[in-house]
């Protein structure tokens, strides 16, 4: 084979459906759990760099002009790949490859302002394109059920990976790590043996598992994969993909990685939310909620949808008790067009129902509110909770059943 | 009987000087709970309403003979509390904190399987054997002894759960909030069977939600090994898939996780699932 690949030779991409990283979405098939931060493909590159895992060159584009200039410098035949924080940018047609500088403007131009699932194409990365034997996958995330860092590698990476996962999953080896000792040498060895077969790429591959499970608990990763991690002709493994999740909760120890964070348009109200102690996800209905705790605010939506209304949101105002975040519920639930009533629904524990109700005091001071309130306060200091409340126009209920179907005829 | 704690169990509270630790301590108390001190490093040699506070939890060990701990410090020390507690000899711990680091929570929960401790949580509203103790921040007036287990994922909605149990006459032996996290010290599978061996109690309501496959383990679980009746609740069925749920553990990712995958697991091994809270009871009075 041909070390350094010059032409698109579409016979051998019929042959071989391991040829480039060409117009395909690779999927994940790394189930995350945890709330996670995203970042590009090119940003966690320049990390698997840092940690010594080898990836084809990073050039990052956001002019056509800069694409010819990457193209000039390369090989002779390179990749351009949308830098966007969505899949499916193969298929949107986000990824092409260019064999001369006339393609590489044809393509930057057409890849530039794209839209990909309404995020527009800003930044491109180029790299040489690689003359590719073998593609594997190799992947790590946070497993519930062993309650570790899970290893998942598979010998049949690249397109295929999610059909693999569910047709054959056998064909993925799954090991889990203990993080007390991290991934031993012998461990690493014994799964790239069992991935690759060669020993001599088998060593290669070893090294490639142990820095990435470094990359990955060092960053607090809660989902880190390369797919796929390809065999080049000349036997080399390189990282054609990279992708890197960050779990939330940790994000405190790594502001590096929080600088990173890039907010679509309708994630912002989410993350203003967030800043002030909410949790809040917009949906299309017109009954706002706010409700104390996950489980029961998701059980709130559910018996919406159940008797026959819709949901404005999700809003769990959390475990506090403190006065001024029912002020910021309120204005957020508020600044909704759509609600036509809100239902407030309070099982206080450690959230207390008098502080809930002098907030709710503060926010009608503070706030004109034109739709009717339906609350029902129940659980701790509910007593002084609902007197606080006597005077009030809040239309008071008790059980939140009864909540919700006084709110549905209100809409 | 009941399961993991009773009116034998010694608590301390970790984290007792700040207002939630304090505030709890005082509650759990109240209710009858056997609080013997707390832990505030720096701080020992204080009392915190009548409690004595302890500069570390191996001090605490040894002056009150504590077996039990319920931690409220802030999410980026909780690992390490976690890890004191099982060092300093505590057999079952409870963490309430709320945004731990997931891998934090991996770490600890092997350091504490080597010196045989169990942990409930963490983001966990902790557990209460009705009429004997309450170790976590749930309302005690809600709860009534009887023979109702329950294990829930969840916090409000358990009270939800519990206020409509006892309302309808059945008292409940214990009731575990696991903690909305993905990753968490005991879940469904342990605690079932608990509660398949003690004698107090005669049936289990599972709260499940939307995020991971527990419920689909429990499932199994339950068809294989479980002899007393158990009847489910889903929270979830309308959320839109790619969203957390508040609890980092609710989300529906990868096509899977949805309460319809669930609701479907349990119905096939014969677990009702209630389409609302207030069905729950119905559901369990067929049952017994």
């Amino acid at each position: 084979m041909v070390a350094l690949f010059i032409g698109l030779n579409v016979s051998r991409t019929a042959f071989s459906k391991s040829v480039y990283h060409l117009s395909i979405e690779y999927k994940s098939i790394g189930k995350e759990s945890a709330k996670k931060m995203k970042i590009h493909e090119y940003q966690a590159k320049e990390i698997f760099k840092f940690f010594g895992i080898p990836i084809p060159g990073n050039t990052v584009c956001a002019t056509v002009e800069e694409v010819v200039e990457a193209y000039r410098s390369s090989n002779g035949l390179i990749a351009i790949k949308a830098q966007v924080l969505v899949g499916g940018r193969g298929k949107a047609g986000g990824v092409k490859l260019a064999k001369n500088i006339d393609e590489a403007r044809d393509a930057a131009e057409a890849i530039f302002g794209m839209q990909i699932k309404g995020l527009t194409v800003e930044k491109v990365l180029v790299y040489n394109a690689l003359d590719i034997d073998k593609e594997f996958y190799i992947g790590l995330t946070n497993d519930r059920n062993t309650k570790s860092v899970m290893l998942m590698v598979s010998a049949e990476g690249g397109i295929e990976i999610e059909q693999v996962a569910k047709k054959s999953p056998e064909k993925i080896i799954k090991f889990s790590i203990d993080p007390r000792f991290g991934l031993m040498d012998f461990q690493a060895r014994n799964i790239a043996l069992k991935l690759f077969g060669d020993i001599k790429i088998a060593r290669k591959g070893a090294e490639i598992l142990k820095k990435l499970y470094r990359c990955y608990v060092d960053m607090d990763s809660s989902l880190t994969e390369i797919n796929p991690l390809v065999l080049t002709s000349e036997g080399e493994l390189v990282a054609l993909d990279a992708k890197m999740n960050f779990d939330d909760n940790a994000l405190y120890r790594h502001p590096d990685i929080e600088a990173l964070r890039e907010v679509t348009p309708d994630e912002e109200e989410e993350i203003e939310a967030k800043r002030k102690g909410l949790s809040f996800i917009k949906l299309d209905g017109e009954i706002g909620c706010m409700v104390n705790g996950a489980g029961l605010a998701m059980a709130t939506m559910d018996l919406i949808k159940l008797y026959g209304g819709n949901p404005a949101n999700f809003l769990d105002i959390g475990g506090s008790s403190n006065p001024e975040k029912i002020v910021e519920a309120m204005r957020i639930l508020l600044s909704d067009d759509n609600v036509k009533v809100v239902m407030i629904n309070i099982f206080g524990g450690i959230t207390r129902c008098d502080d809930v109700a002098r907030g709710l005091l503060e926010a009608l001071k503070r706030i004109s509110i034109t739709v009717p309130i339906v609350i029902r306060l129940t659980g701790t200091n509910a007593k002084e909770g609902k007197e606080i409340l006597a005077g009030s126009d809040l239309i008071n209920v008790d059980s939140m059943g009864e909540a919700a179907r006084k709110a549905i005829s209100l809409v | 009987m009941s399961i993991l704690i009773d009116k034998n169990s010694r608590v301390i509270v970790q984290g007792i000087t700040g207002r939630d630790g304090a505030f709890h301590a005082a509650s759990m108390r109240e209710y009858g709970t056997n609080v013997v001190g707390g832990t505030s490093p720096g701080k020992g040699g204080q009392f915190v309403n009548g409690i004595p506070v302890f500069d570390s939890v191996e001090k605490a060990v040894r002056e009150t003979g504590a077996d039990t701990s319920i931690l409220f410090v802030p999410a980026r020390f909780a690992a390490d509390a976690i890890c004191e507690a099982s060092d300093g000899g505590i057999e079952l711990v409870v963490a309430v904190s709320e945004g731990v680091p997931t891998l934090d929570v991996i770490k600890s929960i092997k350091f504490m399987e080597s010196g045989g401790t169990k942990l409930i949580g963490p983001n966990s509203p902790g557990l209460i054997s009705p009429g004997k103790a309450k170790v976590g921040i749930l309302p005690g007036n809600i709860f009534k002894e009887g023979t109702v287990g329950l294990i829930s994922r969840s916090g409000t909605l358990t009270y939800e759960v519990i206020n409509e149990l006892t309302r309808s006459g059945f008292g409940q032996s214990t009731c575990i909030g696991i903690g909305g996290d993905p990753v968490v010290g005991l879940h469904y599978i342990e605690l079932l069977t608990m509660f398949e061996n003690d004698p107090q109690t005669e049936a289990v309501v599972l709260i499940g939600e939307i995020g991971g496959d527990a419920e689909e383990k429990a499932a199994e679980f339950i068809e294989k090994s479980m002899t007393k009746p158990v009847a489910a609740f889903i929270a979830g069925r309308t959320a839109p898939p790619g969203k957390r749920m508040g609890h980092a553990g609710a989300i529906i990712s990868s096509g899977s996780g949805t309460a319809a995958e669930k609701i479907e697991a349990f119905e096939r091994v014969g677990v009702p699932v209630a389409k609302e809270p207030e069905e729950i009871p119905k559901l369990i009075g067929v049952k017994l």
